[in-house]
């Protein structure tokens, strides 16, 4: 909310004006958050009020260009070039003349333009820096000026404009009202309550009104005034201070609502009488029902939506917006002013539902003061009296009842316990009187002096003791709060799983890949490219109803696609060999969703109904997925450098298992998006645990990504924790290194015959290693030879080569066995 | 050569004339001196050193001298060929030393030369500051708890006090899970970990939990809509604000170094009541030491204890929350947070391993 400072200390005594600065820090230091102070101008120079005397069109423009004689001061008269058409002659504008300097060092001089010579500037309120209209030049209501007056000092532009940003629990802080009050306790200072005037009795009601809902409406109040002249313009000090707080005029009954919802708090809204047909009634929308808005659009209403309607229909979609067929319109002159307190809750559901928000809306689901209603109306009657010849009709309609604050009560030490500071006796009750509380205090039976507070009935926010501590807590300032750091019980520090899981953040980045955090929204089409058939479970992801890019919509169920899209960005801007890698959770839908229940919050939920809870969640592990392409090792000037390829992904997958002290083991397999014949399941025990290898070329391509990009993806919760405590017993006696090669059939996996023969060797096995892969003729089609070095030793005893031939010899027979493994000879 | 048998004067054996030794001597030392390398003086060698140098010649003579001259020719020939020796084994020494250094320079390389065979690989840097953040409060007796990024509507909004209908809960920006209506949403701030902890662990509790969120501001120099927050919660009894401040006090230390302090402004936050924003004095600030807006705080609202199962007349406790994102982008001068996102090795690298 925008404010000028000359409104806000209007209901304000001060010994000595603080100047905006003060008032900005004072709002900050009681938690108003100040989020601009914009002094007006800087305006200099000779900027005066003119009459607009002679007006010539030019017509030969492609836009319209007036040139304009205008008095600018007794027997001065300056030929000015204007490109705006809303005056008249003899309206009265600003001229600003050569030699005045506006907002944006922006100096007038007398030029020559659209082939006249123009002796200044007509302004528009944005070029004065009074508010951001630019719709139009500012033209002041007749009578505001005479020609020549200085214009500085008659809009007052030595002014300076707050704009605050009041947290949503406080309502009442939406209006100079509530400002005002909160620099009042913020500097001591006495405070003139616009809101707490008198109001005159009134003879029976203005106009009948049933309220069906008392849910949705707990007050309705309204007031008549007839006779209101049409063209009264709204004056001037008004108008500027509309503009200064960002509201455009529009009329004299519209401006007077506007005024008064910033002065007091309390929305308003103007019916034209003549317009209504019969009583007023405040109910809820039945299904089907449509009211065109002020706006001109034909809305479609919602049985939740609360309306006004009369004998003709809904004619007001309540608190949000009016209807445009009891609009205040040019020639309105009997006018209806309605004041109610509307459900803040509906209120907020309506301003959603139809993307409505308004200023009037923002204060009614902020909550307005119950007591306010027949104040602001008051008001409101008496200026369009005052400025637009209105009579007010004797009758004033109040219908409904009032929601007041109920009493809170706690310990008076309630603060000083919350804030840990011993404060001076008497604080609690004198800053609870301040913000207008009825305070009483007591001796519980216990002895206990206990504080009670009627809270005013503009803080529908203060209704449990903690909000009455709050108050007391911002007022005595944040700042008298001392530091003292808590003695925190003795923590267990992290978790297994959280150290393991750093393990393996740390182990991939040491390496040679490269964390990214790409964002989880994907494209669904991108199982498309990765060739997964219709029923694949990855496809099943759970959608975002209203994502940021409309294309992607869905959850990431892989890490994958995201990754790849990121690999993609950094080829595109360059990079050649890129290793990325990326931790987070993925979102899998449960086979069978259940619906969330529905849940209170005066207790706590039951350990069934927490289970219910997180049984209507999806799974969402924690998986680590990673990307290569390009060069694993660079090339240089020592040589080639080596391709990324199968392996590395392989290898970065064990890496992981490594680092979370689990061995996995590797078994072919064939899933999309990789290679059918370069896939690798990753396994914990017989349990599969994620996948590496080569991309499918059809993916590569579909993709657009380089050849050979290789993958892998794990779900790091899926890898258990296992207790690994190894207890190694070091030989010191010598080795025996034997070394053996086996030709059995290019089928059978590596890994098996590696397993079979380590098995084999029996516990004199130290180590196996296979260095080499042959085939070709030597061993014959279909067959492949591998050549292991075999390491054997014994724990108590140098080991003969005897005994190592015969443990040799036991492993190859073992392999013959499984896997009809030949010796190579 | 003489026989045994042949009468002759002995001081006609002229290799053993002290003369002669001497001009052995001398040739041997010549010899050696002249060997440029240890190959030549290996060639060298056997002249002045072997079984048919001159010096070992001359001792074949000393057995045909009489009894008497035996001794003094002996030792002649011994002092003699010790020179010899000596000769050899100071210019072995020498020459040896020198072959090692030509070796060692023919050795050298130029160790400048760029050995960056295997890419470096890092951690970004989110990651490892939402450690660094946790180890700092790890050391405080604190624990790290964690939750789920998908979130029941009820942990992310009901149970931190918002409103069905209240302002707060739309100012959260909030992303919503299909089906309309499926009280599922991402969360929008780490808070509903608060609730997750304090219906999972036993009183008293002190956890922080980092982790990442999600509202629905498009991506810019300075918001994105996928963010990380780390969020504190401590409830125990007698907690007062002043402890919160205490704590937010030494987590600012370890951030920003010993002259960091904290200041709180009154705020709103549902689930915080009093609350504050926090505002932390970085020394280090572009422009000259000042205030930086951190993030938000507050007493744990009793509604939320309530909701919980804890009773707010026995505990009471305060919570924090701050944007990772944020304070990475002002401790580290990073002009736009788009880096952060878009994954461009060249923005990570740079952070290593650790940072």
């Amino acid at each position: 909310m925008r404010i000028p400072v000359s409104w806000l200390v209007e209901h304000l005594e001060f010994d000595e004006t603080p100047t905006p600065e003060q008032l900005s820090d004072a709002f900050t230091r009681i938690g108003i958050e100040v989020e601009e102070v914009t002094p007006l101008g800087p305006v200099t120079g000779p900027i005066v009020a003119g009459r607009v005397m002679e007006i010539e069109e030019l017509a030969e423009f492609k836009k319209p260009i007036r040139y304009v004689k205008v008095e600018v001061g007794p027997d001065q008269v300056n030929n000015v070039i204007c490109g705006a058409t809303n005056f008249v002659e003899g309206d009265t504008v600003v001229v600003a003349l050569p030699g005045a300097v506006l907002p944006g060092d922006f100096t007038i001089t007398a030029r020559k333009t659209y082939g006249r010579t123009s002796e200044g500037m007509i302004c528009a309120a944005d070029e004065l820096g009074i508010g951001d209209d630019h719709s139009g030049i500012l033209v002041l209501p007749s009578g505001t000026a005479q020609p020549g007056d200085d214009a500085i000092e008659l809009l007052d532009l030595t002014d300076t404009v707050i704009e605050v940003a009041p947290t949503p629990d406080r309502g009442y802080a939406f209006s100079v009202r509530g400002l005002a009050r909160e620099i009042a306790c913020a500097l001591e200072t006495p405070f003139g309550d616009p809101g707490g005037a008198e109001i005159p009795e009134a003879e029976g009601e203005v106009w009948p009104v049933h309220i069906e809902d008392r849910t949705g409406c707990s007050r309705f109040v309204a007031r008549r005034v007839t006779g209101v002249d049409p063209t009264a313009p709204t004056p001037w000090w008004m108008r500027r201070r509309l503009m200064l707080a960002g509201i455009r005029s529009i009329s004299l009954p519209v401006d007077i609502t506007n005024y008064v919802m910033l002065e007091l708090g309390q929305p308003l809204h103007a019916f034209d009488a003549a317009a209504l047909q019969g009583g007023l009634v405040v109910r809820r929308a039945t299904a089907g029902e449509k009211l065109t808005t002020l706006d001109d659009t034909v809305r479609e209403l919602d049985p939740d939506d609360i309306v006004i309607s009369d004998d003709s229909g809904v004619v007001s979609l309540a608190g949000v917006m009016g209807g445009a067929s009891t609009e205040v319109r040019d020639e309105s002159s009997d006018i209806l002013l309605e004041a109610a307190n509307w459900d803040p809750a509906s209120i907020a559901r309506t301003v959603r539902r139809h993307k409505l928000p308004s200023e009037a809306a923002k204060r009614f689901e902020r909550t307005v003061d119950p007591a306010l209603a027949p104040v602001a109306l008051e008001r409101a009657a008496k200026l369009l009296n005052h400025y637009g010849d209105g009579s007010i009709k004797p009758g004033r309609t109040d219908v409904g009842v009032p929601e007041l604050p109920l009493p809170v009560s706690m310990p008076i030490d309630l603060p000083d316990r919350v804030a840990g500071v011993r404060y001076a006796r008497g604080v609690t009750a004198r800053r609870l009187g301040q913000i207008g509380c009825q305070v009483a205090v007591t001796t519980s039976d216990d002895g206990q002096t206990i504080v009670t507070a009627v809270p005013p009935t503009w803080r529908a926010d203060l209704v449990q003791p903690a909000d009455l501590v709050e108050e007391v807590l911002r007022l005595e300032g944040y700042d008298t709060i001392p530091s003292v750091l808590p003695p925190a019980p003795p923590g267990r520090g992290l978790s297994e799983q959280q150290r393991r899981r750093r393990t393996v953040w740390r182990a991939l980045a040491e390496n040679g890949f490269i964390e990214v955090k790409p964002f989880p929204f994907i494209n669904p089409a991108v199982f498309d490219a990765f060739g997964l058939s219709a029923d694949d479970v990855r496809r099943n992801a759970v959608g975002v109803l209203n994502p940021l890019e409309a294309d992607k919509n869905v959850l990431a169920t892989t890490l994958l696609p995201a990754l790849l899209e990121t690999l993609l960005r950094n080829l595109a801007r360059g990079a050649k060999d890129v290793a990325l890698y990326n931790i987070a959770q993925v979102t899998l839908p449960r086979t069978q969703q259940i619906p969330v229940p529905a849940l209170g919050v005066d207790r706590a939920p039951t350990k069934a109904e927490i289970a219910s809870l997180e049984a209507a969640l999806p799974v969402q592990p924690l998986h680590v997925a990673g990307v290569l392409t390009g060069h694993r090792e660079l090339a240089g000037w020592w040589g080639k450098g080596r391709q990324a390829d199968w392996a590395d992904a392989v290898e970065a997958a064990r890496l992981v298992g490594q680092a979370y002290g689990v061995t996995l083991r590797v078994v072919a397999s064939d899933l999309l998006p990789w290679h059918p014949g370069r896939c690798a399941e990753l396994r914990v025990g017989d349990w599969p645990v994620g996948h590496a290898g080569e991309l499918h070329p059809k993916v590569v391509e579909a993709l657009g990504l380089p050849k050979r990009t290789v993958a892998f993806e794990l779900d790091l919760d899926a890898l258990p924790l296992d207790d690994h405590r190894p207890a190694p017993t070091v030989s010191a006696y010598p080795p025996v290194l034997l070394d053996v090669a086996l030709v059995v059939d290019a089928s059978v996996p590596v890994a098996s015959v590696s397993e079979v023969l380590g098995g084999g060797a029996g516990e004199l096995l130290e180590d196996i290693r296979l260095f080499d892969v042959y085939t070709g003729e030597q061993v014959g089609d279909g067959k492949r030879s591998l050549a292991y070095s075999l390491r054997f030793r014994a724990p108590d005893r140098t080991l003969t080569v005897e005994e190592a031939t015969v443990a040799r010899d036991a492993a190859v027979a073992a392999a013959a066995e499984a896997f009809g493994a030949a010796l190579r000879s | 050569m003489s026989g045994a048998n042949d009468p002759y004067d002995p001081k006609e054996v002229a290799a053993l004339s002290p003369e002669n030794l001497d001009a052995a001597v001398q040739k041997a030392r010549e010899a050696f001196a002249a060997a440029i390398d240890l190959d030549a003086l290996a060639a060298a060698k056997p002249g002045h050193l072997g079984d048919r140098s001159p010096v070992l010649l001359a001792r074949r003579e000393i057995g045909a001298l009489p009894p008497k001259a035996k001794a003094e020719a002996g030792k002649r020939v011994n002092e003699a060929q010790s020179a010899v020796k000596t000769a050899f084994d100071e210019r072995f020494a020498v020459l040896q030393v020198e072959r090692d250094e030509r070796v060692l320079r023919e050795e050298s390389v130029d160790v400048s030369l760029p050995w960056d065979r295997t890419p470096r690989g890092a951690r970004h840097p989110i990651t490892t500051l939402a450690e660094r953040i946790g180890d700092v409060f790890v050391a405080m007796g604190y624990e790290i708890a964690e939750g789920p990024e998908l979130e029941t509507e009820w942990f992310n909004f009901d149970a931190l006090n918002f409103g069905k209908d209240h302002p707060a809960r739309s100012m959260q920006d909030t992303f919503y899970i299909a089906p309309e209506n499926s009280s599922l949403v991402l969360r929008t701030h780490t808070s509903p970990v608060q609730a997750r902890t304090l219906l999972d662990r036993e009183l008293p509790v002190y956890v922080v939990c980092p982790g990442r969120t999600f509202r629905t501001d498009e991506l810019d120099a300075t918001h994105t809509p996928v963010f990380h927050q780390v969020e504190g919660l401590a409830v125990d009894k007698g907690l007062t604000m002043a402890h919160l401040k205490g704590t937010l006090d030494a987590f600012a230390r370890a951030m920003f170094g010993e002259n960091s302090t904290t200041r709180l402004r009154p705020s709103f936050f549902p689930f915080t009541e009093p609350s504050a924003e926090v505002d932390v004095w970085f020394p280090e600030k572009k422009g000259g030491a000042g205030w930086v807006e951190w993030g938000g705080c507050g007493m744990v609202n009793p509604n939320v204890l309530r909701a919980c199962g804890v009773d707010p007349d026995v505990y009471s406790g305060f919570a924090f929350g701050m944007g990772l994102e944020r304070t990475l982008q002002f401790r580290n001068g990073l002009p736009d947070m788009r880096d952060m996102v878009e994954g461009d090795v060249r923005f990570t690298q740079p952070f290593g391993t650790e940072a």
